[in-house]
């Protein structure tokens, strides 16, 4: 064996320990909680159900299609919804269609008595008792928010609070070039 | 014997710590009862990341279960739960990942590992056998005197 070779041989274990150590850094700084949806290029899920303030209207999935908007899912019982609950009043003030998906919450006039008093960000607010749609759309907490493009297909999913930061790095740039309307949007 | 008994309590406790959460359930057959057993074993609750459906007590797993309970009595096969599953929680609600580009290490990093293994020993040895030793003229010397001393002892 010439030297040359011998030397690269005896890095080897070094290039292999740097690798991992890059690996592993990554795996630091991500978080295992933010998993993207299923559901992103997908059309909404068919659904039915009814308006908060009146039980008696029933919503489909035609209502999330037509234009570019927010679907915020929220319960009364989710802290980080109180927490994002003002923000999204702001961008409902600023022209942002959101259209709400309340969540399993504790009860209708418990969360009917929220928007009262909070503020309704809201064009409009669908109201599943059960969890059954949120089901189909794959929610796994609150609040999340999607974003669904006019044709009602699901373009990104959002975990967590929606704040200034969030909005101005990663929503606003994709809902902008929704809104648009001409090539693909991607984050 | 006492294998067989450890094996026995072992698997009591199993069944025991899956049916910690898992509610009370009636079934039709006896398959009907297997499927939804292994499914909840199988189905990870997206929001209580390390912990099967049956395992944990969020209310989503619970809904979960509930959904797997339905479709099941309903004569959905376990594949047709699963696939119900993943198309809205992404292959990450399933224990067993799919074969795709993305995880094919899980499969090919064991095989290349001793395939490493087996280059590295037998380049090793090669490289000793091919080793050919010159002697000096005085070690030449000195091994004739050893062979001649070994003939001569005997």
């Amino acid at each position: 064996m010439s030297k040359t070779t011998r030397l690269l041989v005896l890095f080897i274990p070094l290039a292999l320990f740097l690798g991992m150590t890059l690996f592993l850094l990554r795996g630091l700084f991500s978080d295992p909680t933010e998993l993207s949806s299923a559901l992103v290029g997908k059309p909404v899920p068919e659904f039915q159900l009814p308006d908060i303030y009146d039980t008696d209207t029933l919503h489909t999935e035609a209502v999330l299609q037509g234009q570019p908007l927010l679907l915020n899912v929220w319960a009364t019982w989710c802290p980080t919804c109180r927490a994002e609950h003002e923000y999204l009043n702001q961008l409902a003030a600023e022209g942002v269609p959101i259209i709400g998906l309340n969540y399993k919450d504790d009860s209708r006039e418990k969360a009917v008595n929220w928007l009262n008093t909070l503020g309704d960000p809201y064009q409009l607010n669908l109201y599943d008792e059960q969890g059954k749609v949120a089901l189909e759309f794959g929610v796994y907490g609150a609040p999340e928010t999607f974003i669904i493009d006019a044709q009602g297909h699901v373009v990104y999913r959002h975990v967590g609070d929606v704040n200034e930061r969030v909005w101005e790095a990663k929503l606003r740039p994709l809902f902008e070039c929704l809104q648009q309307g001409a090539q693909p949007c991607e984050l | 014997m006492r294998v067989i008994m450890a094996v026995v309590l072992v698997v009591t406790l199993m069944l025991l710590s899956s049916a910690a959460v898992a509610e009370q359930r009636e079934f039709e057959t006896a398959a009907q009862q297997q499927v939804y057993y292994e499914l909840i074993n199988e189905l990870r609750c997206p929001k209580c990341q390390n912990q099967t459906i049956a395992d944990s007590d969020a209310p989503l797993a619970k809904d979960l279960r509930d959904r797997s309970y339905d479709m099941v009595m309903a004569g959905q096969s376990k594949q047709q739960v699963i696939d119900f599953m993943v198309a809205r929680y992404g292959d990450f609600v399933h224990y067993q990942p799919p074969m795709q580009w993305s995880t094919s290490i899980l499969w090919f990093a064991p095989i290349l590992v001793i395939g490493f293994g087996i280059l590295a020993i037998t380049f090793m040895v090669k490289s000793q056998k091919q080793q050919q030793v010159t002697l000096s003229e005085q070690e030449q010397a000195r091994l004739q005197q050893l062979q001649q001393g070994a003939t001569d002892d005997s």
